[in-house]
């Protein structure tokens, strides 16, 4: 769940294209069409995979999920109800065809509709993954550029020292060893905040702690390096021709320019964030999709794996799409740019 | 051909950097490596024997307690170093042999397969890895091999990505090209020229993947879906230990602490190699501005507008790049000041205006404009609007994540307080009056959207419009084209006659600073070697022989020669003779 510096390469000094304007709508055309590709491509690769799951479980799909001790009625009955009987291309068409109808089929396990299920598990997810965004910009955009600025060119060598010490080492901390240590010291020994549930907000607290600390050093790391190399760049010096007050200059002139590779790089925080929750769910016991998922696979409840991962999925293609829309707003030139390099 | 050498070990040039942190990773990961080969030899025992003495609280005999079933914690702990260790190192050579493959197949595939497979490595990397993992388990069901494969499985497309980024970087290099060019077959020139060339980014990830592989197995064993019992890893005692965690919570801290000194560990090893092999290392010096170090000057020149005596500019190691130059500029006066790259000249006019980098320490018995002590003066508005500045390079000295207009009338709204509205037509007239066309959509755009000479007559009118004293214009031509550097050339000296602003003109361009300049300085390797009228200078009436070198080297449309000068000049005994 780390993230290394230098993923974007920042708005930087490159060359302006020195031609007279050229239409801002055309930007935006061509960046639209290139992202409803990428988003339709995203689309099918999903599909495809979780389609395959079933396929390419090992020996008898409907044995392994009736388990190795059912009868062999039972299992013939299973094999039916799923349709394994019917060749490849014909299931993959049906499956295709239930997805058209926005239905996931219904749980083994539950015997309930997947869409249901999802949609009361998933806004425990999304406000618990919405939270520690929040938390991971709340703290890595102020403390990093703070760092930034406090350590420019050579200044406070022990600051830089620290910070990067500190930051980097609750950065290499998984979730999940956070989480189980934090319901040691919170729950356990001092009892101030709840070790699980959904029930309040303060159930919330040590989960988003948990899931949003460590991407908050990794990305307080690339904020503060972004901001060193920001303030050297040649408009910080005109910038600073002007006289401006610091307040000013440092939040009018080069928050800006941090903002393309930070929210880049928050954008990629965000999908590992969607999967920490999966893995802190199970710490905190929080009634997400995590935890469903996790107990799915555990019980091969095959239509709520296929349904949680294509929705996860799809989730976060939107969620980098998002990103790239926002990205486009606050630095139009990324729009001319390749999603990459 | 030549070169080959030299382009394909880049790594071999640079000296290793050993830091702090990459040297207590390999400590760390060396501990828990000897740990994995000695403590199963050593701890079975007390590890996986079941004994009566059942959650125990710390003792001589068990550090860390005993679980469940009475063993000790600490040991299994120690014991399950080497199944995660080993689960680790499977998943990263999967993530990297496959990722290889995978890249250089698709690097050589023909162009209708490689750009829709780029695609696809593209797509699949934007996705939370876990995702794939999860995928895999449901799949396999859940246990240790397939932990390992499922880990491995999500880490292929990221190395799958960089062996194609890295193929295509590598194949552009002319030693690449030129092997294509002679029919050397596909595979050769991956095995004989690119994998040696990406084995270094390729390790650098390969260890950060390590580190991710493992807190990524311990996290599928923590939930359930990796390790199962009776065997044991990381993630499988941390689950084990959050089971029973309210009966025994000492339980889950010696795993906890096995995990985070291996993650940090290997975390610190990518971390360290991969500032080791980042080219662009290197610490700043921070040198502080020291004011006024010796009592103003006693002479000081009534009529002069900008005084400078005895600057001194000197580098973090200590080497004087401007050497104690000292010159003035009266009200209304255009001093060019020319010299080749390096000589000081930039230097000296960013110093004027207190823009200089950190590292750079600067000195100077007088720095005054009109009355204003440069050297120590906090009045951000009396050097805002006393002095006007145009840069260089148009295409870097404005925001590009600003709109031109906010820019431009900065210093208006800031410091003279000026309304908004107010601010913004004074600046259209500006540049009106710079010959911008539209100058109001102009200042609605963001810079990429202007041309060079445009943003440099913009730059121009913005720094006038607060009637400043001086103009300090460094280099304001160099980066223009020549048709355009004549009209910008021509704004200068309009602003010049029109409101009487003293100019300070920077160039190495002797041709562009006689044109405009009334005096120049020449000045070379951080000294003035003469003071010249404009007219003196056109006349070649010029003493020193490096102005004379100068003077030679520049190209008249007028005359035509066989072939073009260049200043050859020997300075060395030579700089004596002018100071």
């Amino acid at each position: 769940m780390t993230v290394t510096a230098n993923t974007a390469a920042g708005p930087g000094p490159q060359a302006p294209q020195a031609g007279v304007s050229r239409r801002p709508g055309s930007h935006w055309a061509g960046f639209a069409l290139r992202r409803a590709g990428g988003l339709l491509l995203s689309l099918v690769m999903l599909i495809v995979l979780t389609f395959m799951i079933v396929p390419l479980i090992p020996g008898d799909p409907a044995q392994a999920i009736a388990g190795t001790d059912a009868s062999p009625e039972t299992v013939a009955q299973l094999r039916g109800q799923m349709g394994l009987d019917d060749p490849l291309p014909v299931r993959f068409a049906d499956y295709v065809a239930g997805l058209a109808q926005l239905d996931l089929g219904n749980s083994f396990r539950f015997n309930d509709a997947v869409g249901g299920i999802i949609a009361t598990k998933l806004p425990y997810t999304a406000q618990l993954a919405a939270m520690a965004i929040i938390l991971v910009l709340a703290i890595a955009v102020p403390v990093g550029m703070a760092v930034g600025i406090l350590t420019r060119g050579g200044r406070r060598r022990w600051l830089d020292l620290a910070f990067g010490n500190v930051a980097g080492f609750l950065a290499s901390l998984p979730g999940y060893v956070t989480g189980t240590l934090l319901i040691v010291l919170f729950s356990i020994l001092w009892r101030v905040l709840p070790a699980g549930g959904a029930d309040s907000l303060q159930a919330l607290i040590l989960p988003t702690v948990a899931l949003g600390i460590g991407p908050a050093c990794a990305v307080a790391r690339v904020v503060r390096q972004e901001t060193a190399t920001v303030l050297e760049q040649d408009f910080m010096r005109t910038a600073r021709g002007r006289r401006l007050p610091p307040l000013r200059l440092y939040l009018r002139h080069a928050l800006p320019n941090l903002l393309t590779s930070t929210l880049t790089l928050t954008g990629l925080i965000l999908a590992s964030l969607l999967g920490g929750a999966i893995i802190i769910e199970t710490v905190f016991n929080y009634p997400g999709l995590g935890n469903e998922i996790v107990q799915a696979i555990i019980y091969r409840d095959y239509p709520l794996i296929q349904g949680i991962i294509l929705v996860v999925g799809l989730i976060a293609t939107v969620l980098n799409l998002l990103v790239d829309l926002v990205l486009g707003i606050i630095d139009p030139r990324t729009l001319g740019a390749k999603s990459h390099g | 051909m030549a070169d080959t050498a030299t382009v394909s070990a880049p790594g071999l040039k640079r000296s290793f950097r050993w830091s702090p942190g990459l040297i207590l990773g390999i400590v760390l990961m060396s501990l828990v490596a000897l740990t994995a080969v000695v403590a199963p030899l050593a701890l079975a025992g007390p590890a996986e024997t079941l004994t009566p003495d059942a959650r125990q609280g710390t003792s001589a005999a068990h550090w860390m307690g005993t679980d469940d079933f009475g063993r000790d914690i600490l040991a299994r702990s120690l014991v399950a170093a080497r199944l995660t260790l080993l689960m680790s190192l499977g998943a990263t050579a999967i993530s990297v042999l496959c990722g290889v493959v995978i890249g250089s197949a698709v690097w050589l595939a023909p162009r209708w397969i490689r750009e829709p497979a780029l695609r696809l490595i593209e797509a699949a990397v934007a996705y939370p890895s876990l995702i794939f993992a999860l995928l895999i388990a449901a799949i396999l069901g859940p246990g240790s091999t397939t932990a390992v494969v499922a880990i491995g499985v999500a880490g292929i497309p990221g190395f799958a990505r960089l062996t194609a980024n890295l193929a295509a970087s590598v194949s552009h290099r002319n030693y690449v090209s030129t092997a294509r060019l002679l029919g050397v077959p596909g595979h050769k020139i991956i095995t004989r020229h690119l994998l040696p060339n990406m084995a270094e980014p390729l390790f650098v990830m390969a260890t950060s993947s390590f580190a991710l592989s493992l807190l990524e197995i311990s996290s599928l064993s923590f939930v359930g879906l990796g390790v199962q019992s009776p065997e044991y890893d990381f993630g499988r005692l941390l689950n084990e230990g959050l089971n029973s965690i309210y009966a025994q919570p000492l339980q889950v801290v010696a795993p906890s602490l096995m995990l985070v000194v291996t993650g940090l560990g290997a975390m610190l090893i990518g971390d360290g190699l991969a500032a080791a092999a980042d080219p662009r290392g290197g610490r700043r010096h921070f040198a502080g501005r020291k004011a006024l170090s010796r009592p103003a000057s006693l002479d000081p020149a009534p009529q002069a507008l900008l005084e400078v005596d005895n600057l001194t500019v000197t580098s973090p190691a200590g080497n004087q790049i401007v050497k104690g130059i000292s010159f003035s500029i009266r009200p209304g006066e255009v001093l060019g000041l020319v010299g080749e790259s390096g000589s000081g000249k930039s230097m000296t006019a960013m110093s004027v205006a207190g823009l200089l980098a950190d590292e750079l320490s600067v000195r100077a018995r007088t720095l005054r404009l009109d009355g204003l002590d440069l050297l120590t003066t906090r009045d951000a508005k009396a050097l805002a609007t006393g002095i006007g500045l145009v840069y260089q390079d148009p295409g870097t000295t404005f925001n590009p994540a600003l709109r031109m207009g906010p820019q431009l009338t900065e210093v208006s709204r800031v410091h003279l307080k000026k309304p908004r509205r107010r601010a913004d037509t004074d600046m259209v007239e500006a540049l009106d009056d710079m010959s911008i066309q539209n100058p109001r959509l102009r200042m609605g755009q963001h810079p990429h959207e202007l041309s060079g000479g445009m943003l440099q007559r913009s730059m121009i009118a913005a720094s006038t419009v607060s009637q400043p004293k001086l103009l300090i214009a460094d280099e304001p031509t160099t980066a223009l084209d020549v048709t355009v550097q004549a009209e910008v050339l021509r704004k200068f000296r309009k602003i010049n006659k029109e409101h009487g602003t003293a100019i300070l003109f920077i160039s190495h361009d002797i041709g562009v600073v006689q044109e405009l300049c009334d005096q120049v300085l020449v000045m070379y390797r951080g000294q003035i070697l003469e003071r010249l009228s404009a007219a003196d200078l056109k006349a070649g009436n010029v003493r020193h022989p490096y102005t004379q070198a100068l003077l030679a080297a520049t190209p008249s449309m007028t005359e035509t020669t066989d072939r073009l000068a260049t200043a050859k000049w020997q300075p060395e005994d030579e700089l004596e003779t002018t100071r």
